[in-house]
């Protein structure tokens, strides 16, 4: 575990070691050619899943929190809770999870695959630095557009709650976002985003780290994805829990 | 093979293991410039992990690694990749760039390390295919070709950055007989074409007489055995001759317990 940790580390520092040395001789650290095609696989492409899950995890949290509240009268605490819940926790969380699935699944199958059949050993024996090559357009790719993603997971949750929030409660849209704005903070919309920020990054690294220490064939790279997948959403649930410590320690109250 | 200003890599006292597992246990050899010098030895015996220390790949557990008299072992990664440079590796299977087409395999050194034009790439693109007689199979992707096509690729993006030495790992395992031939003169005419020193592991011996300027042999970890081709035919170290005779009954299989 300690011993992971240390690789992961070791694998940040020297790729961002590799595109120093790039920049030092005054060329760009990546292609953009693969930068771009990352960013469209991971952003672009999840956008369907992320907008699809989040929608229905909105509109079904609205439905039973509704629900259990409408017995005390409170049903117009929906639009904040839903706000809320998902700016700052579960737009983060449930993106993290389904970009781990998704991206983080291919990065480490894709990076597996290369290492079994040698050809990030030969990018190395051209002296082209393999984790500035290879690494660093799929880590930032993660890493910038997982933020990205999050927002459209908070606005489709909220669309779903609201539509359901109509349908069930008589609460009107537009009340849904005035009621939903004036109770989300600034604070928890910076929580979303560092956290956001931080699960892209985990979850690249850890992908990355997976795939290019991968031994032993197919098999191995089985192995690898399945381990990657599940490392990235342990990771991403035990830092999300850890920032929601410090946050409500250091500025909740 | 003494002088040293004629050597282009030397291997001094080189020892490797994996944990308890002894690889190389004191190699000594030295590379003549300029020579095709073939390395024998059985599978699995750590011929291709010599490769692999020369180009800095693999750290050796102690000793020293010498490509043109600058110890590569505990070189930064910087200086590093600027010997690379200079050595052409070509792999057993290939290890071509899937998802990329042949051109942009042979084309991905030179955009990424030199700061040659568009036009000069191309240039130097179609020259090396043309050097190995595969033109036509430019724009095609690695997995539309066979494995001989695909060796001869592998060659051209070996000698793409014109280096001064080339390392050839088992080039002509599993092709037939005919490409394994051509494999052979392409080696010899490639090296000769661009001047450089050409390093190649194998275990066929037809291959190794007909390609070597001299040869070495690996043996339990050392190399026991450095001469030219003639005076290895015969040769009266009983490891040598029942390697090239290929016998099963004779020291290599005592001395390693496997069968």
């Amino acid at each position: 575990m300690l011993q992971h940790m240390s690789s992961i580390v070791w694998l940040l520092i020297h790729t961002v070691e590799e595109m120093g040395d790039r920049v030092a001789r005054g060329r760009f650290p990546f292609r953009l050619s693969i930068f771009f095609e990352q960013t469209e696989r991971t952003g672009v492409g999840s956008i369907p899943l992320v907008s699809l899950v989040s929608f229905f995890i909105g509109l079904t949290m609205a439905l039973l929190t509704g629900y259990q509240l409408q017995t005390f009268g409170q049903e117009r605490l929906v639009p904040a809770l839903v706000g809320i819940a998902f700016t700052r926790e579960l737009g983060p969380l449930m993106t993290g999870i389904m970009v781990a699935a998704r991206i983080g699944a291919a990065y480490t199958a894709e990076l597996g695959t290369m290492t079994v059949s040698e050809e990030v050993e030969a990018i190395e024996a051209m002296g082209i630095g393999p984790l500035r090559f290879l690494v660093s357009p799929r880590v930032l790719a993660v890493f910038l557009l997982l933020p990205c993603l999050v927002v459209i997971s908070d606005v489709t949750a909220m669309t779903g709650a609201a539509l359901i929030s109509r349908w069930a409660f008589d609460i009107p849209f537009r009340s849904f976002f005035d009621i939903a704005l004036e109770n989300v903070l600034i604070r928890d919309i910076i929580a979303g985003t560092v956290k956001s920020f931080l699960f892209g990054l985990i979850i690249g690294l850890v992908s990355c780290y997976k795939g290019l220490s991968v031994r032993g064939g197919a098999a191995g790279v089985g192995d690898a994805t399945t381990s990657s997948v599940v490392t990235s959403i342990t990771t991403v649930i035990g830092f999300d829990t850890l920032c929601n410590i410090v946050i409500v320690a250091l500025f909740d109250k | 093979m003494n002088d040293a200003e004629k050597t282009i890599v030397e291997l001094r006292d080189v020892h490797l293991a994996f944990g308890d597992n002894e690889i190389l246990s004191g190699v000594n050899l030295a590379i003549p410039e300029r020579g095709r010098v073939v390395i024998l030895g059985q599978s699995g015996g750590g011929k291709s992990t010599m490769l692999r220390l020369i180009l800095g790949i693999l750290k050796p557990t102690s000793g020293g690694v010498l490509f043109k008299g600058h110890d590569i072992t505990g070189m930064k990664r910087r200086r590093l990749n600027q010997m690379r440079q200079r050595m052409g590796m070509v792999y057993q299977y290939s290890a071509l760039i899937s998802s990329l087409s042949v051109r942009d395999n042979l084309s991905l050194p030179l955009e990424e390390l030199t700061r040659k034009t568009r036009a000069e790439i191309d240039k130097a693109v179609d020259e090396k295919l043309a050097m190995v007689g595969m033109t036509e199979a430019r724009d095609k992707m690695p997995s539309e070709l066979s494995g001989g096509m695909r060796k001869r690729i592998g060659l051209a993006r070996g000698i793409i950055m014109d280096p001064q030495l080339i390392l050839y790992d088992e080039p002509s395992a599993g092709l037939d007989p005919v490409t394994s031939s051509v494999i052979n003169e392409l080696i010899i005419s490639l090296s000769d074409a661009i001047g450089a020193t050409s390093i190649i592991v194998t275990h066929e011996m037809e291959s190794a007489f007909k390609i070597a300027t001299h040869m070495a042999m690996l043996f339990q970890g050392r190399i026991i055995a450095s001469d030219t081709p003639e005076n290895f035919k015969s040769s009266t170290d009983p490891v040598v001759a029942q390697f090239i005779s290929g016998d099963t009954i004779g020291p290599i299989n005592e001395g390693t317990a496997k069968p």
